[in-house]
């Protein structure tokens, strides 16, 4: 498999003035991420995380290394819009990303911008609406929708532009469980049936449960890179940074300290509940 | 003794036009003094425009809110007085910021209250300290502080009025869990010295779990149910179908009682859980 995405040596700095020193935000990031992969990014609030997402789609250029998204060099002026086309981004706040009055508007708005040509841009935003099922919505008012929907419309319009990679910052975190669901559940068939490659940036590690593989950030460095089982059975550095560990994982670190045989990398409910009847059974 | 009451709540938006919608439907509801309420409800249930009722921001088309016994619009001119009583702290707060430094913005509100300096200082000062803003930090200007600090600083503000009632919609909504766990403690801290009735209300069934003696759960605008805690979360199976969670500790024991391991009891926390398992695994060896 190739790499999607390829960061080499990154470093941030935030410039400063002559009153303030530059912030150096991050500190040397290598990271590769092959097409098709879904990938969590954790790390508490000023960790990086959000400015590291920034330069996949050269929202944000490097102080200095390099950042390369299928191939194209994201300090590559010239190639700005090939670049955005193929990695799209998805925000945390649903109501800073709607431009349209009409929810399929909306969706043709960046195909607008490229000049796709009407039939092409009809099939793609029908389709898009539909992956995200959102089409019964198309001639809606985006300003009626709940938040889980207005994110799944956000998605519908990076969708349209048939990007190889999505970047979500928090997509979830002003929705309630409701759309909590609907959007995970609409990340993951992306990923599934398109082969879309999902880099999702979150405070919820329920969430971060569900991917393949979970990068963690901390002070501008990548401290942990592994399966989701792996980070989160070392409990005690995961919350030594400032994040959480699922409930499940925490009961069975808990009892484990206090003695019992109980594996260290739970995860799930099912797991959890067969360890525990293990206990008790034997 | 009840400090807030509602009677056959009612509110209807828009009403006469196509968008008329009800959104909060005959609730009838008596919170008592010094209870530490969790208020959950998916989006559009209601549960915002009830808060909303609860310091007159909206007035109810019909129905009564009463506060520690008196209809709040029963004389419209002190509807003032109602707003000192409870305190709304709304989502994002820290975007309400807007004094020249931190101590200027927690007085704002004890100075329209017609206090004198030394009961405002007495009161920007203990309030600091509950929510964790140390003294250095008052002379600084807000806008220089972390979100997490400028969110306690918004959150004091309404605490320095002291009110009887403080209500804070989703105060941990885009934090980190180490921030979530800050500022809720910081709250608990608050309830502590003054012993104020809080309604706080979050997504998150965890964070409910562990800090509120009741819980408020709102449904297609009627109330679904006020109830203990303990009493709630043992109802899981009626509150995910109203499409919110239980915390999954929760539902791990739901799942073992399925299983025919029943341990008897309603567990919503993971410390709770864990002294729970031990408990019953040593008298077992005591057999």
């Amino acid at each position: 498999m190739s790499n999607i995405i390829e960061i080499k040596d990154l470093h941030f700095s935030y410039k400063g003035d002559e009153e303030t020193p530059d912030v150096e935000v991050l500190k040397g990031i290598d990271l590769n991420i092959e097409q098709g992969e879904f990938v969590a990014v954790l790390g508490h609030n000023g960790s990086g995380k959000s400015t590291l997402a920034k330069h996949i789609n050269a929202i944000l250029l490097p102080t200095s290394g390099k950042v390369l998204v299928d191939g194209i060099d994201t300090a590559d002026e010239q190639r700005l819009f090939d670049l955005r086309q193929r990695a799209g981004m998805v925000f945390q706040n649903p109501d800073n990303q709607i431009v349209s009055s009409v929810v399929e508007e909306d969706v043709a708005f960046a195909l607008e911008n490229l000049g796709v040509p009407y039939e092409e841009m009809r099939r793609r935003v029908d389709e898009s609406l539909k992956a995200v099922n959102m089409y019964d919505y198309r001639l809606h008012s985006p300003s009626q929708l709940s938040g889980g929907q207005k994110q799944r419309i956000a998605i519908a319009g990076v969708i349209a532009m048939e990007p190889k990679c999505i970047i979500l910052d928090e997509p979830t975190a002003m929705l309630d469980p409701q759309g909590r669901r609907e959007v995970m559940a609409t990340i993951k068939r992306m990923n599934k049936e398109k082969g879309i490659t999902i880099v999702l940036i979150t405070h919820y590690m329920d969430e971060a449960a569900q991917c393949r593989r979970v990068v963690v950030m901390d002070k501008g460095r990548v401290v942990m890179d592994d399966s989701p089982k792996a980070v989160f059975s070392r409990v005690e550095e995961v919350k030594s940074i400032g994040l959480d560990v699922p409930q499940v994982t925490e009961l069975a670190w808990e009892l484990r300290k206090a003695g019992c045989d109980i594996p260290g990398d739970i995860l799930t409910e099912e797991e959890c509940a067969d360890a525990i009847e293990r206990l008790f059974r034997s | 003794m009840p400090i807030l009451e509602t009677q056959g709540l009612t509110y209807t938006y828009s009403v006469g036009s196509p968008f008329e919608k009800t959104a909060v439907d005959h609730v009838d509801l008596r919170i008592d003094e010094g209870e530490m309420v969790g208020v959950m409800g998916h989006t559009g249930s209601g549960k915002s425009t009830l808060i909303q009722h609860f310091n007159g921001l909206l007035k109810p088309t019909s129905g009564k809110v009463l506060l520690e016994g008196k209809d709040i619009w029963e004389d419209k001119d002190k509807i003032r007085d109602v707003r000192f009583k409870v305190g709304l702290v709304f989502q994002y707060p820290e975007y309400q910021i807007f004094e020249e430094t931190v101590y200027k913005d927690i007085a704002f509100g004890p100075k329209n209250m017609g206090l004198d300096e030394a009961e405002i200082k007495r009161r920007v000062m203990e309030t600091a300290e509950d929510i964790g803003l140390k003294e250095e930090l008052l002379d600084r200007s807000p806008f220089e502080l972390s979100g997490g600090q400028k969110r306690r600083v918004a959150i004091a503000g309404v605490m320095a009025m002291e009110p009887k009632v403080l209500i804070l919609d989703e105060p941990t909504a885009g934090l980190d869990p180490a921030g979530r766990d800050k500022i809720l403690d910081h709250i608990k801290a608050y309830h502590r010295r003054t012993k104020n009735t809080i309604l706080i209300v979050s997504h998150s069934m965890e964070d409910i779990a562990g800090f509120a003696d009741k819980i408020l759960v709102m449904n297609k605008a009627k109330l679904f149910c006020y109830d203990e805690t303990k009493k709630v979360f043992g109802r899981s199976e009626e509150i995910s179908q109203i499409g919110l969670d239980v915390p999954q500790i929760t539902r791990v024991f739901d799942r073992l009682k399925g299983r025919g391991l029943d341990f008897g009891k309603e567990v919503y926390t993971v410390g709770y859980a864990r002294d729970l398992l031990l408990k019953q695994l040593s008298e077992r060896e005591g057999q």
